[in-house]
């Protein structure tokens, strides 16, 4: 995540202090990414090397107040209008441990989806608890709702995706049994075609 | 505090050996006044047949069905269709207004045919179509409004005159993003105001407003989150 940035872009509004500009952060994106205000100074003394940000003045309390400058409206401005990169996706620590749940003896993958749909679940329900408080139409409130549905979407897109693991599994499953049936019960299809065919029953089998 | 609705070892087969299908492999559940149960489960997992079950509509091979503590295979038919009137609200996904009546007339059907005077029948329904939110509809036809709008009638049709059981079976399947989710909050708003709801639902999303999630697959209940919250409301804690 870029507090770089996202910094930049509260600065461009007015000049603030840390603390402000800590708060004014976790208005807008609840407190899903908290910041700590060590890495807000951290931050504005990099952007302040890098000639993005000057610090100067203080107000009453002896904070000191930082101001974009124009590199940094520039800056601001490019990173609003390129896409987030994609190219190498985060380390998705599920598909990690599903992938070795499916190929490790031993593993109850059933369960392993199952535990997992409910924990997402229920997180899911807590955003959508917090989304239902959050219905006010003051700008920093729409975007933290709209945080929100980032978050909504990302854990129903996780449960969806598990639905899809679990039906391939059980189809998988199903067809492995198919394979193994007709090697164990040495019934050819072409034998089993024919009684089909005669109407022969498995009671008339069983007399025989 | 009983269950508003309750399922005990609900069977239901359907057709006959050797072609029988287990729609139902002895499900039980509930759901009390004042929370939202969401029934989750894929194509096939028995959600629906669990919703018919549990709104009389269709009768368990096995096992019992209680709403509001009457047994519904103690009941004959009338009373089994009077309950169906005064005590639960369905709402589907393909909302099912009869097109020929208005708004209010569609919500007020219910009453009417339970033998509520008409004038009566009437108000209720303008009050139920007040509290979903559309009181300017109510004398307009249901080709004449959106599918959300259609959705809200329904919903009103579905609470008119206090009804304590909400069955809905993918309600918003058929609306865009939005208007499904104005259609759970209402759904939620009733439960919130001491209805039990139950919504079956294959997206997540919309489960999750719910208080309690029930995954069923196979006819089995194989997990359910937030369990403790109907322990908590059953048993407060005072007590």
């Amino acid at each position: 995540m870029s507090v770089k940035h996202a910094l930049l872009a509260l600065l461009e509004q007015e000049p603030m202090y840390g603390y402000q500009l800590r708060a004014e952060f976790e208005q807008r994106t609840g407190t899903t990414w908290p910041l700590n205000v060590g890495q807000v100074y951290t931050t504005l003394s990099r952007l302040e090397r890098d000639g993005l940000a000057q610090g100067g003045g203080e107000d009453t309390e002896g904070h000191v107040i930082y101001r974009i400058t124009d590199a940094g409206r520039d800056e601001v401005a490019t990173w609003f209008t390129t896409p987030v990169a994609r190219t190498q996706p985060p380390r998705d620590e599920l598909a990690i441990k599903l992938a070795l749940a499916v190929t490790v003896p031993g593993v109850d993958v059933a369960t392993v989806i199952q535990q997992q749909r409910s924990a997402t679940m229920a997180a899911l329900q807590d955003y959508t608890r917090l989304k239902r408080q959050a219905t006010g139409t003051a700008r920093a409130e729409l975007a933290w709702s709209l945080v929100l549905d980032s978050l909504v979407f990302a854990a129903e897109a996780e449960v969806r995706w598990l639905d899809h693991c679990e039906a391939r599994l059980r189809r998988a499953a199903a067809e492995l049994d198919v394979q193994n049936s007709r090697l164990t019960d040495g019934t050819s299809s072409v034998k089993r075609e024919f009684r089909r065919s005669t109407g022969e029953t498995h009671a008339d089998r069983t007399r025989r | 505090m009983t269950a508003v609705l309750q399922l005990t070892d609900v069977v239901r087969v359907h057709g006959e050996a050797p072609h029988e299908v287990q729609a139902l492999r002895g499900v039980s559940f509930a759901a009390y006044a004042g929370e939202l149960v969401a029934v989750m489960g894929p194509s096939g997992s028995g959600k629906s047949t669990l919703l018919t079950i549990a709104g009389g509509l269709d009768q368990p091979t096995s096992g019992a069905v209680t709403v509001e503590g009457v047994d519904l295979a103690r009941l004959g038919q009338p009373e089994r269709a009077r309950m169906r009137r005064t005590s639960i609200g369905y709402v589907f996904q393909g909302f099912n207004l009869i097109p020929a009546l208005t708004a209010a007339e569609n919500v007020a059907l219910p009453r009417e045919l339970d033998g509520v005077a008409p004038r009566q029948a009437r108000a209720e329904a303008r009050q139920a179509l007040e509290e979903v939110g559309i009181p300017h509809l109510a004398d307009r036809f249901p080709d004449d409004m959106s599918g959300g709008q259609q959705q809200r009638v329904a919903i009103a049709r579905a609470v008119v005159a206090e009804r304590r059981l909400i069955l809905a079976d993918e309600p918003t399947g058929a609306l865009d993003t939005e208007t499904g989710e104005e259609i759970l909050r209402l759904l939620r708003a009733r439960c919130d105001a001491g209805a039990a709801g139950v919504l079956v639902t294959h997206e997540a999303r919309h489960a999750a407003w719910a208080d309690r999630v029930v995954f069923l697959r196979d006819g089995v209940v194989v997990d359910e989150t937030g369990a403790d919250r109907a322990e908590t409301l059953t048993e407060p804690a005072a007590r």
